[in-house]
């Protein structure tokens, strides 16, 4: 019995998960359609991919700002590189997502030897690679690739989206990094504490480098695959982006303040944040007002996370 | 001045009874117009240690009442229940005649009880007056009256005779008129009673000087002083009574003038060394392990020393004397700045900690919670954390063969854990010590240096660390013990190196130990200062 309250108590994300897709199977006809159903799964797949670099960034108790203007300035090149230059569909893909991992490990950089808190440094890059990616394109959209490339946005693989299988992929790549290798017993030894994570032998700078270096590899993916299922490269691709994996990741149960969560639990917050979405379309509900819904889930999420948190502290003390 | 012990004694002379007695009693005290501060019977526990056992304090009017004891024998903990900063969990504190069972900071100040911690509460970037009236701003109508402010403060230094501008940032003084400023703005809250902890330890010579003579102005005054220091020459300088504690226990109180060093450094290190220490068949090598050369850097100025194979050396001090700054140093946490380092003959230069482990160092840190422990990973991660590049094929770690290490040494050295994947912050703290050791112990050290292993450890685990520790130096490991305990030291060492102020000043032998020497060493250079 205490087993299952135990279970209950680790997974309440998802049971949050059941809860608010029976609500809206209610509410609304079309939700449990195959086809709005594949479309869920389909809508979060960028979201998704940039939630497991989050989640590392955030186990340590760091943040990525930076993520939604990464994906938007992956956007930019790699639409730049096809039709500008010209340039072969996967080499232009291999340069931009060399450049977004180069953007996640000059975060990591600063925020490493000098000490700058993680949320002012990727805030700063954040509005750096927004101008730049406005620079590049000039403000305007560009479009017309290689009909190869959209198959990656867009194909299937029998009755699934490709961006789902990445997606999938990434998820099962990331959690096996988190919990099958030794870099995620250091990931979580960074966040619980950093000073004895060093003094127990973790090269403390390396392991920042590389959380902020995935986060930045995984937003280039992410920004890939938004390319190439709207076909057209937009200097606002990404905006706001960051916003709503943080939500995800937090709702998954990843404490702001580092050291605990797991990447399962992130995939029911994912999860949450596209059904929410999907759903409140389909009842027609406001752009705005969805703003408001997605707002107010972050605070519960953090809040959920900070009181728990102060609970322990108190017990501790 | 009647001569008495600090347990207060009612008129008749019989023990006071018990917390069911107390308010009959009250009326007692407030009659005793000498008595202006009673600490009674406070116990203060903390989870497995007691810090406060059964302490009682009396403290005169007028008086200057030394506190005297080793570290961690509870004086501090002991004042910050006067200040509200701890919260006893029995006993009470009578001040002006009331009795509270415990303060809030308020409350002491209403009371005129004022604490200058070695930490001073002072805003850098406000002038001296308005430091002195932080908080407490004289005004007119809704404005602040700095004019008065600044005449007010005027008037306090001189009162203490002391030249301090009121206008100058508080950040442009030095140390020791910092503290002047402190002290000030106590005495413009109507301070009757002032308790200082370790006033002189940031002081240079002259403003030592200037602290006493402040000390003496006070006492003349009325105010009554209850002063904390290490430095024996000063208790005697200026303290009408001394009371000394003891591993949390009230041990004596005495007047100044009828004790001498010798007595009160017995009644502080107090208890002979008896079963508290496991027999130890002690088998140095010939074979010097780690050598150091006029070493530099972190505080320390030009330590030199070596430890051969199986040896424990003992490294005694006062806090502040740079031992744990050495330890860094050879761990790689801190750089050195000069001087050098040789491990097996060879010189190191340890970058980081994890060099030191990979040269075969470990460091069971002084603080464990902050700097020994990964609270929130399981015994298993902690244990294995060192060495998951070693038990991992291409990053992705041997499962088996971390149960299989985790499991090996939890049993190897007793560690009581309902699992190995228990959290670390579940045990108790000779378990999470152990844990700390075994860790070291996986990673296959050879040197390892001890950081106060024993503190906040109750005496059953501290008998078993020991044990540990004879074991590893039998089995040819190298162990350098710092420890303020100084029982420990002597109990436990081969050797012991004194050090004092960044230097070694003093080694002795096993069989030549003595506290009162250790003690000597370790407040030598400070007395040097005084000559």
């Amino acid at each position: 019995m205490n087993k299952v309250v135990d279970v209950l108590k680790e997974r309440a994300i998802y049971v949050a998960l059941v809860v608010l897709f029976l609500v809206f199977a209610c509410l609304s006809d079309d939700f449990l359609s195959p086809n709005n159903l594949r479309n869920i799964v389909r809508q979060i797949s960028v979201l998704g991919i940039a939630s497991v670099g989050m989640t590392y960034v955030i186990l340590i108790g760091g943040i990525d700002l930076s993520t939604g203007s990464v994906i938007t300035f992956v956007n930019i090149i790699t639409a730049y590189f096809m039709v500008n230059l010209g340039m072969n569909m996967w080499l232009a893909i291999l340069l931009a997502v060399l450049a977004s991992t180069g953007i996640g490990f000059l975060n990591g950089f600063l925020v490493a030897n000098f000490n700058m808190p993680s949320l002012i440094v990727t805030f700063a890059s954040q509005t750096i690679f927004e101008g730049l990616a406005y620079l590049i394109s000039n403000g305007m959209p560009i479009f017309g690739f290689p009909k190869a490339f959209a198959v990656i946005g867009q194909g299937y693989l029998g009755f699934i989206p490709l961006p789902v299988i990445v997606m999938a992929a990434i998820f099962l790549i990331g959690g096996f990094l988190l919990n099958r290798t030794y870099f995620g017993r250091y990931f979580y030894a960074l966040g619980g504490n950093e000073t004895a994570a060093r003094m127990a032998g973790i090269r403390v700078k390396r392991i920042k480098y590389l959380i902020f270096s995935l986060s930045g590899l995984f937003a280039g993916i992410a920004g890939i695959i938004m390319l190439a299922r709207t076909n057209s490269g937009q200097p606002t691709a990404g905006k706001g982006y960051e916003f709503e994996v943080i939500t995800g990741v937090v709702l998954g149960g990843v404490s702001l303040s580092g050291g605990s969560g797991k990447l399962s639990n992130v995939v029911a917050g994912v999860l949450i944040m596209g059904i929410l979405k999907n759903g409140m379309v389909l009842l027609n509900v406001s752009e705005y007002i969805q703003m408001v819904v997605e707002g107010i889930i972050l605070l519960l999420a953090v809040g959920f996370d900070c009181i728990q948190k102060g609970k322990l502290g108190y017990q501790n003390h | 001045m009647r001569i008495s012990g600090a347990f207060p004694v009612s008129k008749t002379g019989a023990p006071l009874p018990d917390r069911a007695g107390i308010d009959e009693e009250r009326t007692a005290f407030m009659e005793d117009s000498e008595s202006i501060l009673q600490l009674r019977h406070i116990t203060k526990n903390y989870p497995g240690v007691v810090a406060l056992d059964d302490v009682s304090l009396d403290v005169k009017k007028g008086e200057v009442h030394a506190l005297v004891g080793e570290n961690g024998a509870g004086k501090s903990t002991l004042i910050k229940t006067c200040s509200g900063a701890v919260i006893p969990d029995a006993g009470e504190i009578v001040v002006g005649g009331k009795a509270f069972r415990s303060m809030t900071p308020r409350l002491a100040s209403r009371n005129g009880i004022a604490i200058i911690y070695q930490e001073f509460n002072l805003v850098g970037d406000l002038s001296v007056a308005e430091n002195i009236f932080l908080g407490r701003a004289i005004r007119r109508g809704i404005l602040i009256d700095r004019r008065a402010m600044i005449e007010e403060s005027r008037k306090v230094f001189e009162k203490l005779q002391i030249k301090i501008d009121p206008n100058t940032l508080v950040r442009n003084l030095t140390v020791g008129y910092q503290q002047m400023v402190e002290i000030a703005k106590a005495l413009q809250q109507d301070v009757r009673i002032l308790i200082m902890d370790e006033p002189s330890a940031p002081l240079t010579t002259g403003e030592t000087e200037n602290l006493f003579r402040i000390v003496d102005t006070l006492k003349k005054s009325g105010v009554s002083i209850i002063y904390i220091s290490h430095r024996l020459d000063e208790i005697f300088r200026l303290s009408d009574r001394v009371t000394v504690l003891r591993d949390g226990r009230y041990i004596k109180t005495l007047n100044t003038k009828d004790t001498g060093v010798d007595e009160l450094i017995s009644l502080m290190v107090g208890r002979a060394l008896t079963e508290k220490f496991p027999p130890r068949t002690s088998r140095v090598r010939d074979e010097t392990v780690l050598e150091v050369r006029n070493l530099c850097g972190n505080g320390d100025r030009d330590i030199s020393f070596s430890i051969k194979k199986g040896e424990i050396l003992g490294l005694g001090g006062l806090i502040g004397a740079g031992r744990t700054e050495l330890a860094q140093m050879i761990f790689g946490v801190v750089p050195k700045t000069s001087g050098q380092i040789f491990l097996n003959g060879r010189e190191i230069h340890p970058k980081s900690p994890r060099d030191a482990i990979d040269l075969g160092i470990a460091l069971v840190p002084e603080d464990r919670k902050l700097q020994g422990l990964l609270l929130d990973l399981s015994v298993s991660g902690n244990i294995n954390m060192p060495i998951y590049p070693k038990i991992s094929n291409h990053s992705v770690i041997r499962r088996k063969t971390e149960r299989d290490i985790a499991r090996r040494y939890v049993d190897e050295i007793g560690i009581k854990t309902p699992g190995i994947h228990q959290l670390t912050k579940n045990l108790s703290g000779g378990n999470q010590q152990k844990v700390v050791l075994a860790k070291w112990l996986a990673a296959s050290s050879e040197l390892i240096i001890f950081d106060e292993p024993t503190r906040g450890i109750d005496i059953g685990a501290k008998y078993e660390i020991y044990r540990l520790m004879n074991r590893l130096a039998e089995q040819g490991k190298t162990i350098l013990l710092i420890s303020s305990e100084m029982e420990e030291l002597m109990g436990m060492s081969d050797r012991i190196l004194v050090l004092a102020e960044g230097k070694v000043t003093g080694e002795l032998e096993r069989g030549s130990f003595s506290q009162e020497t250790i003690m000597n060493y370790a407040s030598n250079v400070k007395k040097e200062k005084f000559a």
